[in-house]
């Protein structure tokens, strides 16, 4: 790994995981700020950005393409690509702005790959066409292998810089995959990178499992497992691959999520006629119950901050979902709409509630303010589930099951409603979670 | 034939005129049929035993665990049954439809699975006798995406452990 100084004598900085980045400055800078597209615009008119390969080994082109999808997935860029490529793509010269102009381009992203193996640095740079100026410049360094991750970094910076709200293409996607006829179905954990690369299989299917979250820092997953049958709550430690059982329940543990801190274990236990909400700390210790109303409560989510928690329960009568503090203690109830609301998650930018919503037509994932208002369903279908937000909270991720269990997929949609696009995966999946930025 | 078609088989015989969204009444339980006497074979105190001249499972309205009054006669004769066999232990697996959420769904399995359990021990049947769990919807009996098929995955399954 480089560790040396940048051009200007600035040291490089650590992006975990053995990625060093550096700054490069260009005569004509840009100040920060000059180029920012607010989401809300973008939606209805996606920043053309021209995305040619960078220059280099075959890595330039790949580095590209994943750029050029994270970007046009999202829906707020339309991405020019190899197509239109004229010029050079030296991230040393200065582009010919006139020529990108004539192809629509508002931005432009040049950069070079060099070395390889254990040593490979990436050069981009980020370009404002219309005054010539470029916005951005970085040199990381890495081993190839962590290529895909700089292509998602650099996706995060284009975002950043443009739009002016941190991005979420360097961020993974755990989920439950599930094979095999329904009458003997046989269910994995999976993770895989948020555009689907990079899929694996984290257990063998011996065991049903569950509703995987993952740690909010650390590179740790919480989950549910029906290992020798009885169902309950584990801890995966995705670099040893250790399995742990959390806490010695005698009944079944379920709904488990971390608390925004990552000390501490937030989920179901059933107990007496319906399941309480408890904490525990996440190396196990005594349980603390939140709430003790004799119903079904569970799926609880906290707010960004940690300070309070959204919920599902029966108590009133039928699912529907209630806001207590952290502590426990008193809940209000939030939801009011037609039909059973369920599966509460609390956006990180901590302005929504998403969830699932239950009625005699079929299921839908929609948003509501965290005091109940502003209801807004964004899919419907006959059996959608499980959002999850993405980090910035602009982008909500879920599954479709068809009917009869005949198979299911992972969705994404943007929290306005717009750009619903199917999540390949390689086998159906459900319950997805979608993780913390990496870096 | 094998215990899970009997059950299918029986139970859809009764469930005819039960089927409903709501009804409180689809407490359906499965048996034998009318007749008491074993299908040829079946080793006393066995799960084909249980399957073929008793019943393992009932049946319960969408969303709730509350016993009908079927339910409860299949209940009955699977407390009799397990007082012949007092070596027997069972396991008690509570399900639901897929017209709800996962996370729930475990919850209001757990339930059903409740239910059973704690009338079997009101009638007389030790409680260390008997192992529930919840498979949520994640274990449907019936395929299909109709009234018939929800009715049959809303249950509570006994088994010999």
């Amino acid at each position: 790994m480089n560790d040396s100084l940048g051009p200007l004598g600035r040291r490089s900085v650590l992006l975990g995981a053995g990625i060093a980045a550096v700054p490069l400055l260009a005569r004509a800078q840009s100040a920060a700020g000059n180029t920012q597209i607010t989401v809300d615009r973008a939606r209805t008119a996606p920043i053309p950005i021209a995305i040619p390969s960078l220059a280099g080994t075959p890595l330039g082109a790949q580095i590209a393409d994943v750029i050029s999808n994270d970007l046009g997935r999202s829906g707020l860029f339309r991405p020019i690509g190899a197509a239109a490529q004229i010029g050079a793509n030296d991230a040393g010269d200065t582009p010919n702005f006139q020529n990108w102009k004539a192809v629509g381009a508002q931005a432009l992203v040049t950069g070079k790959v060099e070395g390889g193996g254990s040593n490979v640095r990436v050069e981009f740079r980020l370009w404002d066409v219309l005054p010539g100026q470029q916005i951005q410049g970085t040199a990381y360094t890495t081993t190839s292998t962590n290529w895909r991750r700089i292509a998602h970094i650099i996706s995060d910076v284009i975002y950043e810089r443009l739009l002016g709200e941190k991005g979420y293409f360097d961020t993974r996607i755990v989920y439950v995959a599930s094979s095999g006829p329904r009458v003997k179905r046989i269910k994995r954990l999976a993770i895989m990178d948020q555009d689907s690369e990079n899929n694996r299989f984290l257990t063998d299917g011996s065991w049903l499992v569950l509703t995987p979250r993952f740690h909010p820092t650390r590179d740790q997953i919480v989950y549910m497992s029906y290992y020798n049958n009885r169902p309950r709550v584990w801890t995966f430690d995705l670099g040893s691959g250790r399995q742990t059982v959390l806490g010695d329940f005698d009944g079944m543990t379920f709904a488990p999520r971390y608390a925004p801190d990552g000390n501490t274990i937030i989920m179901s236990v059933a107990r007496g006629a319906g399941s309480d909400i408890v904490t525990v700390g996440t190396g196990g210790g005594r349980p603390r119950a939140l709430t003790n109303s004799g119903a079904i409560d569970t799926s609880p989510c906290y707010s960004p901050d940690g300070s309070q928690i959204v919920f599902n329960s029966d108590r009133g009568g039928d699912q529907q979902l209630y806001i207590m503090g952290a502590g426990g203690g008193s809940a209000r109830r939030i939801s009011y709409g037609k039909g059973r609301y369920a599966t509460p998650v609390w956006s990180p930018r901590g302005d929504l509630i998403a969830f699932t919503r239950l009625g005699a037509e079929g299921f839908a994932i929609g948003v509501m303010r965290p005091d109940g208002s502003g209801e807004r369903i964004l899919s419907e279908s006959f059996d959608v589930e499980g959002p999850t937000f993405c980090p910035n909270g602009r982008v909500l991720m879920f599954f479709r099951e068809a009917a009869g269990g005949a198979g299911s997929r992972l969705v994404s949609i943007d929290i306005t409603g717009f750009n619903e696009r199917v999540v390949p995966t390689p086998t159906d999946a459900s319950a997805p979670a979608w993780s913390p930025l990496l870096a | 034939m094998n215990h899970k078609a009997i059950g299918f088989l029986a139970a859809l015989a009764l469930l005819g005129a039960c089927a409903d969204n709501n009804g409180a009444s689809t407490g359906a339980a499965t048996g034998s049929g009318a007749s008491a006497s074993g299908v040829g074979g079946a080793v006393p105190g066995s799960q084909q035993d249980l399957v073929a001249n008793v019943g393992d499972r009932v049946f319960f309205g969408y969303d709730q665990s509350t016993l009908s009054s079927d339910a409860r006669a299949t209940l009955d004769r699977q407390a009799q049954w397990l007082q012949r066999y007092p070596q027997v232990t069972i396991q008690e697996a509570g399900n639901t439809d897929e017209r709800g959420t996962e996370e729930y769904n475990l919850a209001l399995g757990q339930r059903r699975a409740n239910a059973a359990r704690d009338y079997l021990v009101a009638q007389g049947v030790s409680g260390s006798r008997i192992h529930t769990i919840s498979y949520g919807k994640e274990r449907p009996s019936a395929l299909g995406s109709d009234e018939q098929a929800y009715a049959q995955n809303r249950n509570a399954i006994t088994s010999v452990q």
